[in-house]
């Protein structure tokens, strides 16, 4: 069997009397795209919250690379090699798309702590910025400050930022959310391609995308799995249909 | 490689106005304003270290005249224990005292360094308005210790009988001591410029901007501000002793919450993150306290009235006046 | 003796802390309810007590001087709330900092253009001037007996005005949701302006009452401001309840720690020694709990609940 890059076990988080987090099991394997699935409210944020290192979990398990990261922080599980992308886009608005991605590579390159020399004339930062920019079609766009992006290129900016991190697993969260049918179809072809390089979790509501990109679904209601297989297996679920996909109207 | 932009010539500008203000002083017969440009030049120092975390970093210390308090104490205590002789005694171990400039800023950047460590490490801890109280009320208890610690003057402060001195100058002429402040000025401002276009000032900025982007990229920002919360503590602690130098006195009003206030004045008159702004801001500070202060002895009234204009109204302060809109890249 | 005269401390420590809490109890209203931070609370404070003391020279009567510094203080919240507050509550927290700032210049020397640089002085009313028997055989002040018994019932007060009246239910409201409480169709502007002139009056009650015991002059405000911000950050920002209980703490440990740590240390070092480290140590003393409870809880004791 195969390693599991990501492996999630039993993972529990309440808030108060609200079980956000029920008892989920989850893995993500090599070259996949893992599709988590649910209806609002069913604690797919919580959960990838937990998985980022931006909540701690109550009781449960999560390792990474075959390494227990519970107790590792956000910055940890990034230099780690979790990439990740955020379902409000979330980016150093001042900088420019370049710079952002730079921030990466540096984070990358190891420390952050150099005082002297001027980042925008070091190579070793801003060629693999471009080329990352490159890759998600933003290379036109490298100056313009995020702020005056467009809804659509900020989600490529920050798929670029994974993708600079050299990440070894990505957690993307609602990358289609806002983007019009054009900007999902070429998304979606570059997420097909992007599974090659480090599998995805991939929280989504584009059902569209996610039917085309999944390797395996999971669904999550009220903090609990309540399905997990293939497309075929949880388009034909009648749980599934009950509960989550309702009746096709 | 780059022109020269607006901003960096307004810049030159104001430093060019800056060291000629003192020899036209003296051309035109008044020396008096010869210390007027040193105080320009040591609050635009201290307002430069200021702007590293407030600028940079976005961190809004109300508690930076604790490093510029101590800063000017390591001055005045080590040069009264040169003038008596008599070591410092720590227990463990004796230190004599110094009247060199050198030694007494490397120890004003030391201590100021690890006050600010120390403080940084408990209030960075929070955010907002939070770290705003925190600083301040640390800050104050710099000042109440000072004021009841009897060693070294307690509230009326403690003076330093010779200006100490300067390899090479003699720095009891005014002109010389200006020189030496105007340089330490050019120096931070160096030293500023290229940390804000480094690694470090760009996770620094950008931690200002989105510390959940930050941390996700794997730079955890705790880190980054501590370190440069340190380092604007150790500059504002060299203007402090440069201060204390200035008026060859040191009393706890230099650690009060006026002056920590006075600081963020300064860098918001000048301009927010500017390179040039704390400069500004200094420069139009003294000026606006010296001419005003002239005509009525109620100027912090109307200091207060241009304060709120230029709070409620113009926010890029003088440089942004003079340099237009920030440009970022 | 030492008995009575620990008992005694005691209530100055209670007496400050009932003053701190009319102090920070306006602070955190108003950062709860318009997040915004207000270093002129101070000058209200100070507002209130030249009211106080200029009305009860000019009448005689300390009891409209108590209802002028109320009056004024809330006056003087409710046009710099509209002059100047106003503007500030969608901009970040140094633009307020230092508009606030401005503002405490403004009052400061304002304040010293009107009054001149002499302190001026209030009598305690002749109703509490006496004193009441202490356990132990010493005597204590009836005023400032009054003082905890005026921030007792301020406490109270406050606690119904919030729980139980429609203005409380608002300000509840404001304080979770800013744009629910537009969609109710209250009048934001106004209610801000309450709230920002009840913090006032708060503040000015409590700089009337101290200017009683103390001198009445120019930056008598900033001492109290800053113990009151650590007030807030023991207590937790935007919780009335923290605000109470942090102003007992920083009142009791501040004053019994200048009365006890001199004490303690001349058990073991030389009386004037132990003045000297103690009253140090005591200066800093309640600076020194807030950062242990910084460690410890960074939110403070009473987080107020995030909406």
């Amino acid at each position: 069997m195969v390693e599991a890059i990501l492996d999630i076990k039993d993972l529990r988080k309440s808030f108060g009397a609200l079980k956000a987090t029920d008892g989920v099991t989850l893995d993500l394997r090599p070259g996949e795209i893992h599709a988590l699935i649910g209806p609002n409210g069913a604690g797919k944020s919580t959960l990838i919250h937990q998985i980022a290192g931006t909540l701690k979990p109550d009781t449960g398990d999560i390792h990474f690379l075959g390494e227990r990261v519970n107790h590792l922080g956000v910055a940890e599980r990034a230099r780690k090699g979790l990439g990740r992308s955020f379902q409000v886009s979330s980016l150093a608005p001042e900088f420019s798309a370049l710079r952002n991605v730079m921030l990466a590579v540096q984070s990358k390159q190891g420390s952050s702590f150099r005082f002297f020399k001027p980042v925008m004339h070091d190579k070793s930062l801003t060629e693999p910025a471009m080329a990352a920019l490159e890759r998600v079609g933003l290379k036109d766009r490298a100056n313009v400050p995020a702020a005056e992006l467009s809804h659509g290129e900020r989600r490529q900016l920050e798929i670029a930022i994974a993708l600079a991190l050299d990440s070894k697993a990505f957690l993307l969260d609602e990358p289609m959310a806002g983007m019009g049918p054009e900007g999902s179809r070429q998304l979606t072809a570059f997420l097909d391609g992007l599974r090659q390089e480090a599998p995805i979790l991939l929280v989504e509501h584009d059902m569209d995308a996610v039917f085309a990109l999944a390797d395996r679904i999971s669904v999550l209601v009220y903090g609990r799995i309540i399905a997990s297989g293939s497309v075929d297996d949880i388009r034909n679920d009648p749980e599934v249909r009950r509960a989550y996909l309702g009746d096709p109207a | 490689m780059m022109n020269l932009s607006r901003e960096n010539w307004v810049s030159l500008l104001l430093l060019a106005l800056l060291l000629a203000l003192p020899y036209a002083a003296i051309k035109f017969g008044n020396p008096f304003y010869v210390t007027l440009a040193t105080r320009m030049a040591i609050l635009g120092l201290a307002a430069v270290g200021l702007n590293i975390a407030l600028g940079l970093g976005g961190l809004v210390s109300f508690g930076h005249a604790a490093f510029f308090g101590i800063g000017g104490y390591v001055a005045g205590i080590l040069a009264s224990h040169a003038m008596s002789m008599q070591p410092l005694n720590f227990g463990l171990f004796t230190l004599p005292g110094s009247n060199q400039m050198p030694t007494i800023w490397l120890f004003a950047m030391l201590v100021g360094g690890l006050l600010a460590a120390a403080i940084g490490t408990i209030s960075l801890r929070t955010s907002g308005v939070y770290f705003i109280m925190i600083t301040l009320a640390f800050a104050q208890m710099t000042f109440y210790f000072a004021i009841s610690w009897p060693a070294y003057g307690g509230e009326d402060g403690l003076s330093i009988l010779m200006r100490n001195q300067f390899p090479g100058f003699n720095t009891m002429v005014p002109l010389n001591f200006f020189l030496i402040c105007y340089g330490v000025l050019v120096a931070a401002l160096i030293l500023f410029a290229l940390i804000k276009n480094s690694r470090f000032g760009a996770a620094l900025q950008a931690a200002r901007q989105n510390e959940v982007r930050v941390a996700s990229v794997g730079i955890a920002p705790f880190r980054i501000r501590l370190v440069a919360f340190v380092l604007s503590g150790m500059i504002v602690a060299l203007a402090g002793a440069l201060y204390a130098d200035l008026n060859r006195f040191v009393s706890p009003s230099m650690l009060s919450w006026h002056m920590s206030g006075e600081f963020i004045v300064l860098i918001i008159l000048g301009g927010v993150g500017r390179l040039a702004g704390p400069v500004a801001g200094a420069m139009l500070f003294v000026m606006f306290e010296f001419l005003l202060g002239g005509l009525t002895e109620r100027w912090q009234f109307f200091l207060g009235l241009v304060l709120l204009g230029v709070v409620l109204f113009a926010r890029g302060g003088l440089v942004g006046l003079l340099a237009g809109r920030q440009r970022h890249g | 003796m030492q008995t009575a005269l620990f008992i005694e401390q005691l209530l100055n420590g209670l007496q400050l802390g009932v003053m701190l809490f009319l102090m920070a109890a306006g602070l955190t209203l108003i950062f709860g309810v318009m997040g915004l931070i207000n270093l002129a609370h101070g000058s209200l404070y100070m507002v209130g007590a030249f009211a106080c003391a200029t009305v009860a020279a000019y009448t005689g009567s300390f009891w409209l001087g108590l209802i002028a510094s109320l009056a004024a203080a809330a006056a003087a919240g409710a046009i710099i709330e509209i002059l100047v507050i106003r503007r500030l509550y969608e901009r970040d927290h140094l633009d307020q900092v230092l508009a606030t700032f401005a503002l405490i210049l403004v009052f400061s020397e304002g304040t010293r253009w009107l009054f001149g640089s002499f302190p001026l002085y209030l009598d305690i009313p002749p109703l509490l001037q006496g004193t009441v028997p202490l356990p132990g055989g010493s005597r204590y002040q009836l005023y400032r007996l009054a003082i905890i018994g005026v921030g007792v019932a301020v406490a109270v007060g406050l606690f119904l005005l919030i729980t139980r009246t429609r203005l409380g239910m608002r300000i509840r409201a404001g304080e979770s949701d800013r744009e629910m409480i537009g969609a109710l169709g209250v009048d934001i502007r106004t209610l801000y302006t309450i709230v920002f002139a009840l913090g006032a009056a708060l503040a000015g009650l409590a700089g009337a009452m101290v200017g009683a015991l103390q001198s009445v002059q120019v930056g008598m405000g900033e001492p109290a401001l800053i113990l009151a911000f650590v007030v807030i950050v023991i207590g937790g920002i935007g919780s009335i309840r923290g605000a109470l209980v942090g102003a007992v703490i920083v009142g009791v440990v501040d004053t019994m720690g200048r009365f006890l740590l001199p004490q303690i240390f001349g058990l073991f070092m030389n009386a004037s020694q132990a003045g000297i480290v103690g009253g140090a140590l005591a200066s800093m003393l309640i600076y020194i709990v807030m950062a242990v409870v910084l460690a410890v809880r960074p939110q403070g004791l009473f987080p107020a609940a995030k909406g």
